[in-house]
This record gives C-alpha cells, structure tokens and sequence, in this order.
C-alpha cells in the first residue's frame, strides 16, 4: 500500500497552493537537496505532465527550489525561494518536457557542484506523497508500497554491515536493497527497502555511524 | 491494517470501537509511535486547519493573482444578516471551507485534507458543525482521525490526486470524508459513516479538475464550498437511515474507473472545462501573458 500512514492523509501542514506541486515538489528537491549532501551551485529541472502544465500557477518551481534551500513544506520562507536562491549563487532553469510520463507529476532535477553531479527523477503521487523512480540514471525498483530509506556514506568497507546491525538491531527487515557508487573510495548510496517504519531516532543512529554522511527518507 | 471500508467497518464492529479509535490503532501499530505522539500531532494539524479558517474570515486575504479572496468574508456577512435560505450551520461550514482554501490560494499554511485543492472541505464541515454539536477538543481530534480513515481507502484503492483522477478524486474524496466523519461525531454508527461517505462520493463522479489559468483557485474554491455543503447533506441523510444500494467499496472503484478514462484535458493540466472558457483563456493570457512560454 502507497499510503501507510493517516498523516498521508490529513496533512501534510504546507504552504499553499497544491499538495502535489507545491508540497510534493517541495519534498522532492528537498531529498534531492539531502542526497547531494550540499547547496549545488547550478540546478536544471525538467518537468513533465501536469507539473509542466501548471507549474507557474501552483509555485512547483518555487517550491522544488525551496527544497533545493532545504526548506520544508510548510516553510513560509518557499514564497521567497527563488529570490533566496539568486543570493545563495545557486543557478536554476526550468525546462518543460513534452514526453508523457508514466505518472502526471515528474520531475527530473540535476544537481551540479564542481565535478560533483547528481540526477534524481521524483514523481509526486498526490496529496504531499512522493516517490524517487530513477537514481543518476538507475531506475530503482523501489514498490513505492513499503517504507524506505537512502543512506549517503564514504565508500568504504563494512559500510553496508554497519547499516543492516543498526536495522537488524531494532528488529527492521530488509525487503530490497541496492547499492551504488559515483566513483570508487568517493561517496556511495545506500537504497534499503524496509517491511517496518524506520524512525526517527533509527535515522539518527545511522547517520551517526562512522562514514555516514546522510540517511534520507521520503516522508 | 485495513484496505477497505468493509474491512474497516469490520474492525469497528467486532472491538466494538468508533472508526477513529481504528484508525488510531492502526497508526500506533505502522508507526510504532504513541498514542500520546499521534494525537498531539492530529492537534497541531487542528490548529493549523483552525488558524486559515480564522485567517480567512477575519483578514483580507488576496491571491497573488487576485483571482480570488474576500468571499468568506462575504458569506460571513450575508449570514449576520439572518435571512439565508439554507440556514446558518450549512453556510458557516460553506464560509470557513472557501476561507480554508481562500488562505491556500494565497500561498498561506492550511492541513491537506487529503490535499490542498481540497483542504477546505473537513475543516469546514468540522468548525461548521462545531456550534451545533459542541465537541470536546478530542471529539474533533477525532472527527480527523476518521476522515483520515475513509481518506485512506480511497488514497489506496483509487487516487487522491487530480491530475489522476480529477477533482472526483480530491473535492469528491474529501466531501466524503467529511460526511463519515460528521456521521460519527454526531453520535451515527461506522455503518451510516460508510453510507454517508458512499452517498457523498457517488454524487461527485465525473467530477472534473479544470483549473482557470492552472491555479487553485477557480473553480477550486467553490468546488469545496459545495463540498462542505453536501458531506453535511450526505451525513445527514445516513443518520435518517438511508443506506447507498452501492456499497461504499464500490462507489471508490468506480470513481478510480472514471478517474482513469478521463481524457487528460480533463485531469489538472487546465486545458478544458471552466479553463478553456473564452475568460478562462483570457485570464490565463492576462496573468501569465503568452501561453507558449517554456523555462523561465
């Protein structure tokens, strides 16, 4: 099931106008923003279906660079993004893309820092939901149907071990799980699909794990 | 965990329990979270549904395009002046709907209930109902707890998005999920809320997202004004004791059905309906001037 919480449906608390292009474009910059690690200092967004078609009016473009800036959905500081974003250096251009999508709301963000460069295809399901279907490149074959979380760490070994105690200690199965690289001893990626919530402070524990840099979740 | 209002209903007939404790539980046993943890935070989402609806009525709220604001306040008005036809519960829950989604038009912070494009809906109903009923602060905790429930279903057997499934698949959802949990607030049995929520939704079918110019703001606003108005018809005339020869499973199928075979015109990309109107167009050309633009 897509939805698992009641909090997917009475909520989220966010700024206006859409759940699926303000608040869903909010959140997927945001784990954009969290899985690059850093303020990218250029960002081209391409945008299919109904995204393309409605973007100006619903603030999507304000609100993917607001999570961009790592605002959340309910950050009154999104109507300002794109003017916080000129003053910050970060460079962002909007293409609208003609292609049908498998689902209206998809938007594909490259995000650029030096040689440092990170492509996230993420779609917003609807009422605030999102989902992230393609990884610089990679289709993931995440269901969408149970929770999952993004681990961004310094490749090195016993990375992977250290990340499956923490979740075999709290009693968390591992129902799929990939594994990918940028370059070899650089950064590494972690996508662990789970049967049981993650939470919170299960996060904290494994970001504070020694060669992680990130744990991501898409809610 | 339930997937259907039939497993829902289910649940609350053998614990013997309202549809919002089921609801309850199920969050406390997904999320491993507490009781404590989800009611407070089902309260903060009650402060932030209460904080638009007041904004809207008492502040001049404006859009950025100026499409819309200002009405809540005008059908606030029209009540204080004692002679309206439908009488004052069923217009208060209409005022504070379109001054929920007047705020989220403006960019404001409202609760998605299950979306923004609907988010005026269940509060409406709710702070409409309020002088009537009199809830405790957890009686209307609640009543979000079961709108939550039914908005469920519908979110993972059909869809809660307009682009889609229309707006049958927002306003009619939350016009639905306002009825069930209006049944239950006002002392009705979870049965008569899947009733309520079935007579509600059914009525929405087809129901079309068009928005003017690509905003959410015309027909959006009114699109909930109305919803406000039905759920409190629908919810009454569950606990009359009328019950939907379709069940309420059913009617969510076939609004996933319709929400599939709309033509995409149709589905939030403001291409047809009210948005390919002669001022539709013309609106959209003045706000956004050349309809051809790509980037920025």
């Amino acid at each position: 099931m897509k939805y698992r919480s009641v909090f997917d449906i009475i909520g989220p608390v966010m700024v206006g106008p859409s759940s699926s292009h303000t608040a869903g474009a909010a959140r997927i910059g945001r784990v954009a923003r969290h899985l690059f690690g850093t303020l990218p200092d250029k960002v081209t967004i391409y945008l299919y279906g109904s995204f393309a078609k409605t973007y100006k009016g619903h603030g999507t473009d304000i609100a993917l660079v607001g999570g961009l800036l790592d605002f959340d959905t309910f950050d009154d500081r999104i109507v300002k993004a794109l003017t916080l974003a000129e003053e910050m250096g970060m460079d962002v251009t909007f293409h609208e893309e003609a292609v049908e999508m498998e689902h209206p709301n998809t938007a594909r963000l490259v995000l650029e820092k030096g040689d440092e460069k990170l492509e996230v295809v993420g779609v917003s399901i609807g009422g605030g939901k999102i989902e992230i279907t393609e990884l610089n490149g990679y289709t993931l074959r995440l269901s969408g149907n149970q929770p999952a979380i993004f681990v961004v760490h310094r490749d090195q070994y016993g990375a992977i071990a250290k990340v499956a105690d923490v979740l075999a200690k709290h009693e968390i199965n591992i129902s799929y799980m990939e594994v990918s690289r940028r370059a070899k001893g650089r950064t590494a990626l972690m996508v662990i699909e789970t049967d049981q919530t993650v939470s919170q402070s299960i996060c904290e524990e494994i970001k504070h794990l020694p060669g992680m840099l990130n744990v991501v979740t898409l809610d | 965990m339930f997937r259907t209002v039939a497993e829902l209903l289910q649940i609350a007939e053998t614990e013997k329990i309202p549809i919002s404790e089921v609801m309850i539980r199920m969050e406390i046993e997904e999320s491993g979270r507490s009781r404590e943890d989800i009611m407070e935070q089902m309260g903060r989402n009650l402060e932030v549904m209460e904080k638009a609806v007041e904004r809207g009525i008492n502040e001049n709220i404006r859009s950025r395009s100026g499409l819309t604001g200002g009405d809540a306040k005008l059908i606030q008005k029209y009540m204080d002046s004692g002679k309206t036809l439908s009488g004052d519960t069923l217009l208060d829950a209409v005022s504070k709907a379109v001054s929920t989604n007047e705020v989220n038009a403006a960019m404001g912070k409202i609760c998605a209930t299950p979306t923004a494009g609907s988010a005026g809906v269940v509060p409406g109903v709710l702070f409409g109902l309020k002088p009537k009923l009199n809830p405790s602060r957890e009686a209307m905790i609640r009543f979000l707890f079961t709108a939550g429930a039914f908005g469920f279903v519908v979110a993972n057997n059909a869809s809660i998005s307009g682009a889609a499934g229309g707006c049958q698949a927002e306003v009619g959802s939350a016009t639905g999920m306002a009825a069930a949990a209006a049944v239950e607030m006002a002392g009705g049995t979870p049965e008569q809320s899947a009733h309520a929520m079935a007579i509600a939704l059914k009525n929405m079918l087809g129901l079309i997202c068009d928005p003017v110019a690509g905003l959410v703001e015309v027909p959006c606003v009114m699109r909930n004004a109305m919803g406000a108005a039905q759920a409190i018809v629908a919810a009454d005339i569950a606990l009359a004791g009328v019950k939907s020869v379709i069940p309420c499973d059913e009617v969510i199928e076939a609004m996933h059905v319709v929400g599939r075979r709309m033509p995409t015109i149709y589905k939030e990309t403001a291409e047809g309906g009210l948005a390919a109107t002669p001022t539709g167009r013309r609106l959209a050309e003045k706000i956004f001037g050349s309809q051809t633009s790509s980037g920025r």
